[in-house]
């Protein structure tokens, strides 16, 4: 069985969030780690490797320092690495993105594809069902339990307030969450393997996409643009409600949280 | 001199903090409070591969190098001093003596179960009446026919009892050295569950609780013959070198403990809050900080310098690193006591309440002044390189 799990290299939340001019992230000036979701899609892939035997290709897109998940991925025990980096791929808007990764994807061979739910920077949620579509095979997102029987692949996909059990042939695509496993550790004579120069990564740019137009790469073959970005607004002051009764503060309060959508 | 570190170290330490924060931390406490040898984490450490870093992958460990397993008893040691010194006594004191001196039938036999974690290892050599001494040993080893039989007892031994593979010193005859007999000692081999070797008092500890803490007791004690280490009568020197290396995982525990009391200091001048300000804006704050971390990197220099002459070793076979575990060992636990004491004080009473880690720091730093050769010891092995 082949296995391709994309992940993407995110800022670490505890670091803090810097911008480009453009409202884009200023990914170079920020911590970094490997999505959440994206190594609970991982784990997921690492263990059926350990129980069917399986070969697992981490393929990520970003700035070449992207390179730094795949050395992870692989210290965790993926087999392979594939960097998809280029200049011209650069502001990509979920449309571009999972075209681009589509683009890799056609370059190889795979069985299952899993992606994560999303990832905790854009928050789209839209990569990994976009790339099913450009590769035409089916979806199946929120996994919180990837099993495998013959040539088909049985999830249990999470909703709200319950799940459902779907089973769909392979070739096809799983996003899941971060709730899935708990991702083991890297290993440390896995990390110094990854360091290594000959170690299993390879880096493409544009012209290895397969079967992709420029006008869906990039910042230009984004269809939307970011507007603006801004920092949160700091929150001021609470509000101490005193009213007559338990009641009255009790509607004041619900009134208040429907009026800011927290509700 | 480069003195960035490569990108396996850097991933090596995220590793190992991220393990020490997650695995380790929440624990930290009630192993401290109940004694309790942490077992569990022992086990989650072996899967990660903690418990044979330095091992070559031939042998079944890691094929990582020194510095990254000191960096490993650091993160922990930062979180948990008992967790750090279950590694280091299993790496330094019985894993790489068994990869340094034996024969391949006992590599092969020993070295792939402890690198792997699936057996642990300890180290005996002191007695009663031969800590600082070391020659002073009274234990002894007979060969009988196909065996060698030990008697006597081993005292204050870490990962006693708990430990499958221990390294024995012990007695095996005498040898005329400058017209003088002298005890000719030699090293060995000997698993837990051979007869006539049992354990004693577990000791009570001021600190790393959590540590077990035993004595080893040798009646009549057989082994193999061919459990004898390296060869006969060549047992000091290998005891020494053992501890040699044992100083670096020992400093780096020291690093760890200090820079753990550092960071949370840190956070608790900037959150308490006297004279309606943090106390971190009292300069009297500000500068102990500034010693205390300014120590820190000093004491972590000298321990990576170490580590880094000590891989140089591991490669070629003949540099020299006692002098430089000395002054890393010596340095680093001075430095860790002070630290601890300090961080102490500067949580004021609250620093003296068992709910706050410092005050467990400051009571596991006091024995990385002590064992595997004390303060003194290091200072005769430093100055003795002086004036030779």
């Amino acid at each position: 069985m082949k296995i391709i799990v994309c992940v993407k290299q995110v800022p670490d939340t505890k670091g803090g969030v810097k911008f480009k001019a453009d409202g884009t992230l200023d990914r170079g000036a920020m911590l970094t780690i490997m999505n959440p979701d994206d190594k609970a899609g991982l784990e997921a892939a690492l263990r059926l490797k350990d129980q069917y035997g399986a070969e697992v290709t981490v393929v990520t897109m970003g700035l070449p320092k992207a390179a730094d998940v795949l050395r992870e991925a692989l210290a965790m025990g993926a087999d392979k690495g594939v960097l998809v980096t280029d200049r011209v791929l650069g502001g990509a808007d979920t449309w571009a993105t999972s075209q681009t990764l589509a683009g890799a994807i056609r370059n190889l061979d795979y069985d299952l594809i899993i992606t994560g739910r999303q990832a905790i920077d854009g928050d789209t949620a839209q990569v990994g069902p976009q790339i099913s579509e450009h590769l035409n095979i089916p979806v199946i997102s929120y996994a919180q339990e990837i099993k495998i029987e013959g040539d088909s692949v049985v999830v249990k996909r999470q909703y709200d307030d319950r799940y459902h059990m779907l089973k769909a042939k392979m070739p096809c695509l799983v996003t899941a969450l971060s709730e899935l496993n708990e991702p083991r550790y890297m290993t440390p004579g896995g990390i110094f393997d990854a360091c290594k120069d000959d170690a299993p990564i390879t880096t493409w740019g544009r012209a290895d996409l397969k079967d992709v137009l420029d006008e869906n790469l990039g910042l230009k073959g984004s269809p939307t643009q970011i507007a603006k970005a801004s920092d949160k607004v700091k929150k001021g002051a609470g509000e101490k409600v005193v009213l007559e009764t338990p009641d009255e503060s009790a509607d004041y309060i619900v009134a208040k949280l429907a009026e800011k959508f927290v509700i | 001199m480069d003195f960035t570190l490569s990108k396996q170290h850097e991933m090596a330490r995220t590793l190992f903090s991220e393990f020490a924060e997650k695995e380790v931390k929440p624990l930290a406490q009630e192993v401290d409070e109940t004694e309790k040898f942490p077992r569990e984490t022992v086990e989650k450490m072996a899967k990660a591969g903690f418990l044979g870093i330095p091992v070559p992958k031939e042998l079944g460990g890691q094929g990582c190098d020194v510095l990254t397993y000191a960096m490993c008893v650091e993160e922990l040691s930062k979180v948990c001093g008992t967790t750090g010194v279950i590694v280091s006594a299993h790496t330094s004191l019985c894993v790489d003596p068994i990869v340094t001196y034996g024969t391949p039938e006992q590599k092969a036999k020993y070295v792939p179960d402890l690198a792997s974690g699936k057996k642990l290892g300890a180290f005996g050599l002191t007695e009663p009446g031969a800590g600082t001494d070391a020659q002073g040993q009274q234990t002894k080893a007979v060969l009988d026919g196909e065996e060698w039989v030990l008697n006597g007892s081993k005292c204050f031994i870490t990962n006693g009892k708990e430990a499958d593979v221990y390294i024995v010193i012990a007695v095996t005859g005498t040898v005329e050295k400058r017209g003088k007999t002298m005890k000719e000692i030699s090293a060995f081999i000997v698993e837990k569950g051979t007869p006539g070797f049992t354990f004693g008092t577990k000791e009570k500890k001021m600190g790393i609780r959590g540590s077990s803490t035993y004595e080893l007791i040798f009646q009549d004690c057989r082994i193999p013959k061919d459990n004898l280490l390296g060869q006969k009568g060549k047992g000091f020197n290998i005891a020494m070198h053992t501890l040699d290396g044992g100083r670096i995982g020992i400093a780096a525990q020291a690093l760890g403990l200090a820079e753990g009391a550092l960071e949370r200091t840190i956070a608790y001048v900037q959150e308490r809050k006297q004279f309606g300000r943090a106390i971190g804006a009292f300069q009297n704050t500000q500068f102990q900080l500034a010693d205390m971390a300014t120590k820190v990197e000093a004491a972590k220099m000298l321990v990576y310098k170490a580590a880094k002459a000590k891989d140089q070793f591991n490669a070629d076979g003949k540099t020299s690193y006692s002098v430089e575990a000395a002054m890393a060992k010596l340095y680093a636990a001075e430095v860790a006591m002070e630290v601890t004491t300090k961080a102490v004080q500067l949580h004021g009473g609250y620093g003296y309440i068992r709910e706050y880690d410092v005050e467990r720091m400051m009571r596991d730093a006091k024995i990385t002044e002590i064992y595997e050769g004390t303060s003194e010891v290091q200072r005769m092995v430093i100055s003795a390189n002086l004036l030779k």
